[in-house]
């Protein structure tokens, strides 16, 4: 398949900026979007079978009619707080085509009568929220953002809010938190952000890759986009492959493509041939995959029925030289970092798994451990406001039960190396005990 | 290998909450909204505090542009920085540094003011970021006016081993590129520009197609 809706003139010098995109055909849709009735333009979004690309899979248009009807103040919120280690799609979307973002948020904004947007960036991407700035800014110029836009009497503002880094603000109700000023914590739900979100109000919160894709949609029809694609994962998806391939980087496939031909073919597989030891499907919080599982077709009904999940669509490719070990110590540090502390299960156990991996670094661990481990993801899992926990509960599960026997023969060279080297201590050290010297 | 990656305040001790560990002043009087009129605010300082409430309904969404105004005024979030924060938005310094303290990139103490985060997560530690990280640290962590941390994922896996050097993203960075970005660093100069992400193509062949 050929199929390149999101990425379509993405290299192309100055799509930035509103001359090129307009010339390119942009902000039609939008125009068009606008002529609509708001039932349509959902049932339209609902058709497409668009599914939420920042990790849930949740259908857009499904979330999109929950909002209720009324005058009260709607918001919409764009989550760009792209964390998830590995993923790094929608940095490339605002970078080289913000206009086509900003066009989506519209649109979704029209679709349910929210008035206030927000896009809400990570700190980090510094370079990414200014150029984003900037195509704000020549929108409202132009009159895209603002009163009556093309005439339709329909009035919408956009602002731009910088994160200041914490993982756990990609989370929506996290990230509705930290819109509000305060620490990005996770809120109990229900209520569900479509009923009671930002400044309490109704609020849609959808991913970039999910809004980017909204133009697309309606140039096409929901019969169009739903062509590309398989059943139930409809449309093109941007991956992100990074780790240990030849050319990492972000490719748009239709859902549906197998995911040896992602890694092998578009990201070249590992260096120098080595085996692939194992993959991540959908961001460093899914269930890890194996090289058996190579030949699973990447949508999300196949890659659950493979034990994983699609998360946000980005692939980590880990190859035989590398430690697992290593690979959940960086896990349970990221994670046991970056939670907020509000649920015990999460705080905690995040926090001891972290731990424990570090035993098996330092040479003070059983295999014993690896129980304990293995039941604290467990009790972790399903416990909390959020996922945080889930998320660091599931990689690490999956290592543990597929590479139990690596894990065993690393704690026992280095408790056999631990021993050696205290052995020798105490060897070296001069002994001396009162009154009678060696 | 050495834990090389700096906690964060809201680590400290290994709660999330500052000072849990200290018992309350009884005696001290209760906070209080610093007096806006006779708080001393830097004129851009204001400026740029009041430009973030203007974006928002309600003020207190101004919170994380303050402590951006702040930081880029002072280097770093020092008290009185908050405190004439907390007087333009007419809120308690404390509920200013709860916030700061939650975010990883608001700086509670004093250092250097070119930022140099080095991703330390797991793809680009597949590819030798805690390497990149230590020689970095090697090169620049006497340097007082450069803050070397490492940080998690930046977002930009496909140029990994990768550093954000104040917030210009570069990579892959190789080990023999060190000393030669660490010069850049130190004199203000375009960081490794040929490495620059934002002048990478896209690496999808069908983009290039066209």
């Amino acid at each position: 398949m050929t199929d390149t809706l999101l990425f379509t003139n993405i290299d192309e010098p100055g799509l930035n900026t509103i001359d090129v995109y307009e010339a390119r055909g942009g902000y039609k849709q939008l125009e068009r979007a606008l002529k609509m009735k708001r039932e349509d333009l959902i049932t339209e979004l609902s058709g497409s079978g668009l599914r939420g690309r920042g990790g849930a899979g949740f259908p857009m248009g499904k979330k999109a009619s929950f909002i209720p009807k009324g005058d009260m103040q709607k918001y919409v919120v764009c989550n760009a707080d792209e964390s998830e280690p590995g993923t790094f799609k929608d940095r490339e979307l605002i970078q080289k085509n913000p206009h086509q973002l900003i066009e989506g948020v519209i649109i979704a904004a029209f679709a349910v009568d929210a008035t206030i947007t927000y896009i809400y960036i990570r700190g980090e991407y510094e370079q990414q929220a200014d150029i984003l700035d900037a195509a704000i800014a020549e929108a409202r110029e132009r009159g895209i953002l603002g009163e009556n836009i093309f005439g339709s009497g329909f009035n919408v503002q956009l602002e731009l809010a910088r994160g200041a880094g914490a993982y756990i603000c990609g989370e929506e109700t996290g990230l509705l938190d930290s819109l509000e000023g305060k620490r990005g914590n996770p809120r109990l739900k229900p209520p569900f952000p479509a009923n009671e979100g930002l400044f309490n109000g109704p609020t849609l919160i959808n991913n970039v890759e999910t809004l980017s894709a909204i133009p697309s949609i309606i140039e096409l029809g929901a019969e169009g986009y739903a062509a590309i694609g398989v059943k139930d994962s409809a449309g093109t998806k941007l991956i992100s492959v990074s780790g240990n391939v030849e050319r990492p980087g972000n490719y748009e496939v239709a859902l549906g493509t197998s995911s040896r031909e992602i890694i092998y073919g578009l990201a070249g597989g590992p260096v120098d041939g080595r085996k692939i030891k194992c993959w991540f499907p959908g961001g460093s919080s899914t269930p890890v995959l194996t090289a058996d599982d190579l030949d699973v077709d990447f949508d999300y009904d196949s890659l659950e029925a493979a034990g994983s999940m699609l998360g946000s669509g980005a692939i980590i490719v880990v190859d035989e030289t590398q430690s697992v070990v290593e690979l959940a110590y960086k896990l349970a540090k990221f994670y046991s970092h970056e939670s907020c502390g509000k649920c015990t299960p999460c705080r905690e156990g995040t926090r001891w798994t972290f731990h424990m991996v570090e035993r098996i670094k330092e040479g003070t661990a059983t295999p014993m451990d690896l129980d304990i481990m293995a039941a604290v993801q467990e009790q972790i899992t399903g416990h909390c406001l959020c996922v945080l926990g889930d998320a660091m509960a599931m990689p690490i599960g999956s290592l543990i039960a597929k590479f139990r026997d690596e894990f065993e023969s690393e704690i026992e060279a280095n408790r056999n190396e631990r021993e050696r080297k205290l052995a020798a201590e105490f060897a070296a050290a001069e002994v001396e005990i009162e009154g009678i010297s060696a | 290998m050495a834990d090389v990656q700096r906690h964060v305040a809201r680590f400290t001790n290994d709660s999330r909450i500052p000072g849990w560990d200290r018992a309350a002043d009884l005696d001290k009087e209760p906070a209080v909204v610093p007096d806006a009129a006779t708080t001393e605010v830097p004129a851009e300082l204001r400026a740029a505090i009041e430009d973030g409430m203007r974006r928002f309904p309600i003020g207190d969404s101004a919170f994380i542009p303050a402590l951006y105004a702040v930081q880029e005024h002072y280097g770093w979030c020092p008290p009185e920085g908050i405190e004439q924060a907390a007087a333009v938005l007419g809120r308690t310094p404390a509920a200013l540094t709860a916030v700061a303290t939650f975010y990883d990139m608001f700086e509670m103490e004093q250092l250097g003011r070119k930022s140099v985060y080095v991703c330390t997560n797991i793809s680009c530690s597949l590819c030798g970021a805690d390497e990149l990280l230590e020689a970095l640290e090697g090169e620049l962590g006497e340097d007082p006016d450069v803050n070397v941390r490492g940080f998690e994922c930046l977002g930009a896996c496909d140029i990994a081993p990768m550093a954000s050097v104040n917030g210009i993203y570069v990579g892959p960075i190789g080990l023999s590129e060190v000393p030669e970005l660490a010069r850049q660093i130190r004199q203000g100069d375009d960081p490794l520009p040929a490495r620059q992400l934002v002048k990478r193509p896209s690496a999808d062949p069908k983009v290039a197609e066209k």
